[in-house]
């Protein structure tokens, strides 16, 4: 996936200026930033959800999986109802198998019956994610997925996003505001504030722009040298 | 458009509660409006106490008029309820077991024939009503006054066809009977004969010029008795309805209090479905899921409506199908009731997608819907001449840009051939499908912001 120059404009406000991003095949992209930043903005022209003012975007051939932020399924359903609903929308050749394939994914295969309002937040999320990968995308959105879960639960959310990587050789592209997660499973990332983009590279490659910028926080912890990259630059 | 249909049956299914007051709801509110309609109070039950002694006639002059039979008459427009006393009927009106009491005084027909006295004195009966408030106040002294005038003309009528009687044997002659007695009358016809042959006997002179005076008073005298009849007849009624009709599609009221009944019905399930379904999909986040190539905003827009329309006819039918025992309905006719059930559902529909695409949560749209069908409802009900002229026309003109009034105009032809033209009302419905079929999906490009 390749996005050059994306501009976005909500009245006088412009929430992305000129942005630029692209990601390969299996590769894990993390978009941070602070409130405000344009993460989930460019996220939404990513999945074509909205349109940009300026810019273009090109996508593989392929579905591009979208999974926004709050979870995006019928929860007086059941599993199985909302995965089987959404595999029959996506024209899957056989919804039963993709059900099964998805529950034996999220490991919700006993819950399958279960009402989705009486699951738990990060089991939620693994719906909203497997009904994202049911269209076997080649690029896969995540718009902060981890937000809500506990510590067990954001590492399986990791464990399964990562092999979806590395598998299936999807490309991933998540925005969060967790820095340590960013750091520890985000192959690159791409800074953004006020919709500009200030970074772009790997976590190490970022740590050495600090060490330049703001030699006092360079051996701080990731997230304390991330924050006074932002203030180097005045944000 | 199938799966997202069964999906949204499915959800249904799974809120039995919710489902139930969707359904019961609003045809517990159109039972109650249907039977408030046709109920209007055409008998009320009033008290009567008739003390006036079997045997009083009135009279004119000498003779007395036949039994004039007030009561039968009144107890014809009216329902009845047969009391003992004047406190009999204190109570059932005190208790609104009865609309009002009317009391026949054992001295009217006294008070009546003394009309005809040189000491005359008003007839009077006695009405006792409840005014507990003031609309059942106006209607019961409306529905009095009627009576009452009723009940007067018949007396008149009366009294005008015997002195009617009188005038014919002052003119044609004949038997007048007073105390068991027949007397002969000569009559103004005959006199004339008699006249006339006498003045063939008389020379002439001044004794037949004076025949001839009173000659000419008879002929002149009987023409114009003659026409007294008729006079009498008209002064007891003397103004006569011709009573034109215009947009004449008036069906029987039971039958425009089902049209009623079955419009609320299918109003309040589809427009409540439909904005309902469509709020749940942003309520879930799932619109933006759904449109990114799944359906299109139209091809949901469609669903949405459908789901509607499938339970309105549904609910419709049903409710039709229970009242059918009760009111006489045409069932022949059932395939013009589908196609106005199916347009008006459809027009309905649309406007609930209009109004579900203008909230974010489920119950704000379904607030937002009652808030909006309920008083258009009751506003397609107002009847011209009701309130003034330039109020009406803003409420014609209301009325008309919600679907409630054309389909309620579809279902009351559709069920009665008395109704009114069915193929305007779908035309109306038509246009209104499509205004806000275009209002809905340009309403939908909120739903996609992010």
């Amino acid at each position: 996936m390749e996005a050059r120059g994306l501009v976005k404009r909500y009245g006088d406000r412009e929430a992305l200026r000129g942005v630029s991003l692209d990601a390969a095949a299996g590769e894990l992209v993390a978009i941070i930033g602070p409130n405000g930043a344009g993460k989930t903005t460019l996220l939404s022209i990513l999945a074509g959800i909205s349109k940009p003012d300026g810019g273009e975007v090109h996508v593989p051939e392929g579905e591009v999986g979208w999974v926004p932020q709050q979870a995006a399924l019928y929860r007086r359903l059941t599993v199985e109802e909302n995965l089987l609903l959404f595999a029959r929308l996506e024209k899957h050749p056989d919804p039963h198998a993709s059900l099964e394939e998805m529950l034996e994914l999220t490991g919700l295969g006993e819950r399958r019956t279960e009402i989705v309002a009486r699951l738990s937040g990060g089991n939620q999320q693994r719906i909203n994610i497997a009904i994202g990968l049911l269209a076997r995308p080649s690029v896969l959105l995540l718009d902060e997925p981890s937000v809500g879960l506990d510590p067990r639960q954001r590492a399986r959310l990791w464990e399964f996003v990562s092999a979806l990587a590395e598998g299936r050789g999807t490309a991933v592209i998540f925005s969060t505001h967790d820095i340590q997660e960013a750091e520890r499973y985000g192959g690159r990332l791409l800074v953004l504030a006020d919709g500009e983009a200030l970074f772009d590279g790997s976590a190490g490659a970022l740590r050495e722009v600090v060490r330049r910028e703001a030699p006092e926080a360079a051996d701080q912890d990731f997230e304390t040298a991330f924050v006074a990259f932002l203030h180097h630059r005045g944000h | 458009m199938r799966w997202l249909l069964i999906k949204d049956l499915q959800i249904l299914r799974r809120s039995p509660l919710q489902a139930f007051l969707l359904i019961a709801y609003p045809v517990l509110i159109a039972v109650l409006v249907g039977f408030a309609i046709s109920r209007s109070p055409e008998k009320p039950r009033v008290a009567f106490l008739n003390e006036v002694p079997s045997d009083a006639r009135v009279s004119v002059g000498t003779s007395q008029l036949p039994k004039v039979g007030v009561s039968g008459r009144i107890c014809r427009r009216v329902e009845c309820v047969p009391v003992e006393s004047h406190a009999e009927a204190l109570e059932e009106v005190r208790s609104g077991d009865v609309l009002a009491a009317l009391i026949l005084p054992a001295d009217l027909v006294d008070r009546l024939n003394s009309l005809s006295t040189p000491s005359p004195q008003t007839p009077e009966v006695e009405v006792i009503v409840n005014e507990e408030d003031p609309v059942k106040a106006r209607l019961v002294n409306d529905r009095i006054d009627s009576l009452l005038t009723q009940a007067n003309l018949v007396i008149a009528q009366r009294i005008a066809h015997e002195g009617g009687r009188f005038v014919g044997l002052v003119v044609h002659g004949g038997q007048f009977k007073v105390l068991g007695q027949a007397i002969p009358i000569l009559g103004l016809g005959n006199t004339t004969r008699i006249l006339l042959a006498l003045r063939a006997t008389l020379p002439a002179g001044a004794l037949r010029d004076s025949l001839d005076q009173v000659l000419r008073f008879t002929a002149l005298t009987r023409n114009n008795l003659g026409t007294a009849s008729t006079l009498l007849t008209r002064l007891s009624q003397p103004i006569e309805v011709d009573k034109q009709v215009v947009n004449a599609s008036t069906p029987p009221l039971e039958v425009f209090a089902i049209a009623v009944a079955a419009t609320f019905t299918l109003a309040f399930v589809t427009v409540l479905l439909v904005a309902g379904s469509l709020a749940l999909e942003r309520e879930e986040n799932a619109f933006p899921r759904l449109t990114r190539g799944l359906v299109s905003p139209t091809g949901l827009l469609t669903e949405k409506v459908a789901l509607g329309l499938i339970a309105g006819l549904l609910v419709t039918l049903l409710m039709l199908a229970g009242l059918s025992p009760f009111v006489p309905l045409h069932w022949g006719r059932i395939g013009l009731w589908l196609i106005a059930i199916l347009a008006s559902g459809a027009a309905l529909g649309t406007a609930g997608a209009a109004l579900g695409a203008a909230a974010r949560e489920v119950r704000a749209v379904s607030l937002l819907a009652f808030m909006v069908t309920l008083p258009i409802a009751f506003l397609s009900l107002i009847p011209s001449g009701t309130v003034g002229p330039h109020l009406y026309d803003a409420i014609k003109l209301i009325a008309a840009l919600f679907p409630f009034k054309p389909s309620l105009q579809a279902m009351t032809g559709a069920l009665d051939p008395g109704g009114p033209s069915i193929a305007a009302a779908l035309l109306h419905l038509a246009i209104l499908i499509a205004a806000y079929g275009l209002l809905a999906r340009i309403a939908l490009r909120r739903f996609s912001a992010v």
